[in-house]
């Protein structure tokens, strides 16, 4: 069972580059030997964090949670990339089944590519799709 | 003649018009237009129908038909395993749950998401706000109610605001938002409100309103560690005009968690009504629509109570009452509530407080989603419905109902210090970062301002070149923190580096989480509301409500009377027992703390003179003046009563130390006399020696017209807390069993 909060009561808590939480520290950071990484949330943190608000009977939130930890490992620039092909008009039906592909198979995002089928689905009905020229 | 046609005006409504109250739009309900608030005749009647485990009807929809809105509801907001058996209870029952103490949030919750939008609005329908307000202080996720302010300037000027915003973090906000005047300064106004924050006080949120992608571009970057821009809506139209879908919102919701960024949708009655596509429904239907959205989402909370929309429903009837339902919605469905009170709502003082205390009275989350912690002009969300005039207000309020409204009293010393602080941490970081120079002369001015108008002219172009250049570079928190410990501010530089290692541990990405000083989480999860009741729940006692009371303005009750304290009357001293004269006199009777333990009136005359007066106006008619003290009495009728006793014409004056007067005569009932001059405060010498001269008139047996003194309505307002320590202290001086003393003044009337 995972002890909220985390940053007091998770002993193995590290971050996406691998570094403890315990060793992410401020002199650490003036001296340079911090990175970007270092300050970025591990996906198995998220999942943690997802069981806790599964716990507190929120799954629709622990669904969030589990998408987040999958989409740690898509790059910034990409994400943005993403969340723009999923607005209105945005993309085909067949590119949103790529980005569901692309996240899937790339990204090992199983929930989140699910989502984005589900995305896709409804936008073909609704007629939410960029029309293909 | 008079022209008949001409209408008569009464002047109690012409001057009924020139109140602040008319200056509001008020409009009667269109449902066709969405312009009702709730009750449109075209909202559905709360259905479901489910086979196989789906939603085939919602709301009276059938499948087939399913928007956008009902299909992400259907999929992912309901929980199908409780929705049959809530749909089938009354939805009176609930909204009496919702107020019984003796049934838990929990309780209630597990229902709630089994509920559909018409359902959730059938059960808010049944309350009063009274009502709401109880299931507001239940409900609520966090039990320790919390503020967020709003920090802009329209000069868009860094050291201000960093000033401004460490200045809010000191009175105590848990979280600040900025925005824009010109889009592209988001970055620096974002980094100037960072450092703000954590100079003020370690742990405060932050975020910078923006278009979506910058937003989260910002908050990748660490120079914002929150957003609450994911607006979602009631209507497909009015989603697919706001260019986004629930889909694409709730993938944004998880694009944040995936950098370790709290995030809060957006919602509000009368936003579809506003962008024209309410489809017949009421605000509130769709409001609850877009709360089961957020709910879906996997959001932790939302900020609703109408926001930049206020003023539509606040046009309708019941739009108030509705703004609080939904803002009761968001805590029903365990989502974190910001709960407006943001945008100007109001142009009168008395209509925009009173709807305040539908929030601040139960608490909630966040009271204002944006109390604007600069002045009105200079509030780039379009003004601020409360704002850096009304904070003295503010803490009035919280100290007289004992409610945590989220703020503490600061002094000013400390708010011109930390100013400083924080002014200096900008001007440093843009030195280290080779940004244009902040001036001394700017840190200065940002010290000492009220608002925008008070600091010099600054050139935005470089500002503005400076911003591009970090959304190009790879300026990041870690750039930020090595900056402000460079520049020396390296306890600054701490609590920005904190703000990022939080973010590795994701704690405060659920419900209602803030920080306390020591960067503690405080959340639904770890402060759970755990209202049931009286004697329950969050409670403000002990050193949170010393800290309300202190407001700077309270003086300790001794420095009231300080003024009329002094030296004793060295012209006046006691002459033996008092004695019932038999001349043509007027007898002067004073209270106990007479020239001794008070020598002034309450306002400010000397005793002295006061007797002088006195005995000017008796003397003036010809008569003679005798000095008494009683000692077993402070009443100012009891005093009279003496004094006529004592007076060989009859006639008696009594004077309480804070120079209450009475004229009376032997005979008369306590608590009768021939004139009372119960307003000290408004009492002169002028005044004193006409009573003076209307006692000897009447000792003559003439009729005098009695004087004539003006009413201030407003002294009781002013000095009530003085009168009742003037009198206290003349009571002090009572000796029961002392009878009344002969004083002798050492003074003579100037006769004609």
């Amino acid at each position: 069972m995972n002890r909220y909060p985390l940053a007091e009561h998770d002993p193995d808590l590290r971050a996406a580059s691998g570094r403890r939480f315990a060793d992410i520290t401020y002199e650490a950071a003036i001296s340079g030997e911090l990175t970007d990484a270092d300050l970025r949330i591990h996906a198995e943190t998220l999942r943690k964090q997802a069981e806790i608000a599964e716990s507190a009977g929120n799954p629709q939130m622990a669904a969030n949670m589990r998408r987040a930890a999958e989409l740690t490992a898509v790059p910034d620039e990409e994400l943005l990339k993403m969340y723009d092909l999923l607005r209105p008009e945005r993309a085909t039906y067949a590119q949103l089944i790529a980005l569901a592909e692309r996240l899937e198979g790339v990204y090992a995002a199983a929930e989140t590519g699910r989502f984005v089928r589900e995305a896709a689905q409804v936008y073909r009905e609704r007629g939410l799709l960029r029309q293909e020229a | 003649m008079a022209d008949q046609s001409q209408v008569a005006r009464s002047r109690r409504f012409l001057a009924l018009e020139g109140r602040d109250i008319n200056k509001e739009t008020f409009v009667t309900p269109w449902a066709e237009a969405g312009l009702m608030v709730v009750d449109s005749p075209y909202d559905p009647a709360p259905s479901l129908r489910i086979e196989n485990g789906r939603v085939v009807e919602l709301d009276g929809k059938a499948e087939a038909d399913f928007d956008l809105i009902d299909r992400f509801i259907a999929e992912r907001a309901l929980d199908l395993t409780v929705a049959e058996e809530a749909m089938s209870i009354p939805s009176l029952d609930i909204a009496r749950m919702l107020v019984d103490i003796h049934v838990s949030a929990e309780t209630v919750r597990r229902l709630v998401f089994g509920c559909t939008p018409a359902k959730l609005v059938d059960v808010m329908r049944q309350m009063s706000p009274l009502e709401m307000m109880m299931g507001l202080a239940k409900m609520r996720v966090r039990r320790t109610p919390a503020n967020q302010a709003h920090v802009t300037n329209w000069r868009e000027h860094p050291a201000l605001l960093a000033a401004d915003a460490a200045e809010a973090a000191l009175r105590g906000f848990a979280e600040a938002e900025t925005t824009v005047r010109v889009a592209r300064m988001a970055p620096l106004n974002a980094l100037a409100i960072l450092i703000g924050v954590q100079t003020g006080r370690g742990g405060v949120l932050t975020q910078c309103a923006v278009e979506e992608k910058l937003g989260l571009t910002l908050a990748i970057k660490g120079l914002t560690s929150y957003a609450e821009t994911l607006s979602v809506y009631g209507t497909e139209r009015s989603f697919v005009d706001g260019d986004d879908t629930p889909w694409s919102k709730a993938f944004l919701n998880a694009a944040y968690a995936s950098r370790g960024v709290k995030i809060r949708f957006t919602s509000g009655t009368g936003s579809e009504a506003l962008m024209g596509h309410a489809e017949q429904k009421s605000m509130l239907y769709l409001e609850a629509r877009c709360l089961l959205i957020t709910r879906g989402a996997g959001s932790q909370g939302v900020q609703n109570g109408s926001i930049s929309c206020i003023a539509l429903p606040e046009a309708l009837p019941g739009g108030v009452r509705a703004v609080l339902a939904e803002n009761l919605l968001a805590s029903m469905l365990g989502l974190e509530v910001a709960s407006g009170n943001d945008a100007l709502a109001s142009h009168s003082q008395i209509r925009k407080t009173a709807k305040l205390m539908l929030q601040f009275i139960p608490g909630t989350d966040f009271i204002f989603s944006g109390y604007s912690a600069v002045p009105k002009k200079d509030n780039m969300f379009g003004g601020g419905n409360f704002d850096a005039d009304d904070l003295d207000d503010y803490d009035v309020l919280q100290r007289d109902m004992q409610i945590d409204g989220g703020l503490r009293p600061i002094f000013e010393e400390e708010a011109l210090a930390i100013r400083r602080r924080a002014a200096q941490a900008i001007q440093a970081v843009y030195a280290q970062l080779g940004f244009p120079p902040i001036t001394d002369a700017e840190v200065e001015a940002a010290v000492t301002a009220h608002s925008s108008d008070d600091l010099p002219e600054r050139d935005l172009v470089p500002d503005l070149a400076a911003a591009d250049g970090v959304l190009a570079s790879d300026c990041g928190l870690l750039t930020i923190v090595r900056a402000l410990h460079a520049g020396g501010f390296p306890d600054v530089a701490r609590n920005v580096f904190e703000m990022g290692r939080q973010r590795v541990a994701g704690d405060y990405l659920h419900p209602a989480a803030i920080f306390d000083r020591a960067f503690r989480v405080q959340s639904s999860i770890n402060d759970t509301n755990d209202y049931a009741g009286p004697g329950t729940g969050y409670r403000l006692t002990g050193d949170r409500w010393n800290e309300i009371q202190s407001i700077r303005q309270a003086k300790a009750p001794h420095d009231f009377i300080a003024a009329q304290q002094g030296s004793p009357a060295p012209r006046l001293a006691e002459a033996g027992q008092a004695y019932v004269g038999t001349m043509p006199e007027v007898v002067i009777a004073v209270g106990p703390a007479f020239g001794t333990a008070l020598v002034r009136t309450i306002n400010g005359l000397d005793h002295e003179a006061v007797l002088e007066a006195l005995l000017t106006g008796i003397a003036s008619e010809g008569l003679i003046g005798r000095v008494v003290k009683v000692y077993h009495t402070s009443d100012c009728a009891a005093i009279g009563h003496v004094a006529a006793r004592l007076s060989g014409s009859g006639i008696g004056i009594g004077l309480q130390s804070r120079g209450t007067t009475v004229l009376t005569r032997r005979g008369y009932a306590p608590l009768h006399n021939l004139e009372l001059f119960p307003q000290s405060s408004s009492l002169t010498l002028a005044i004193y020696e006409q009573i003076g001269r209307n006692a000897a008139r009447y000792a003559k047996g003439e009729a005098p017209p009695p004087v004539g003194v003006k009413v201030d309505n407003t002294a009781r307002l002013r000095l009530i807390v003085k009168t009742a320590l003037l009198h206290r202290r003349e009571t002090e001086e009572v000796r029961r069993d002392q009878p009344p003393v002969e004083l002798r003044f050492d003074w003579e009337p100037a006769l004609p």
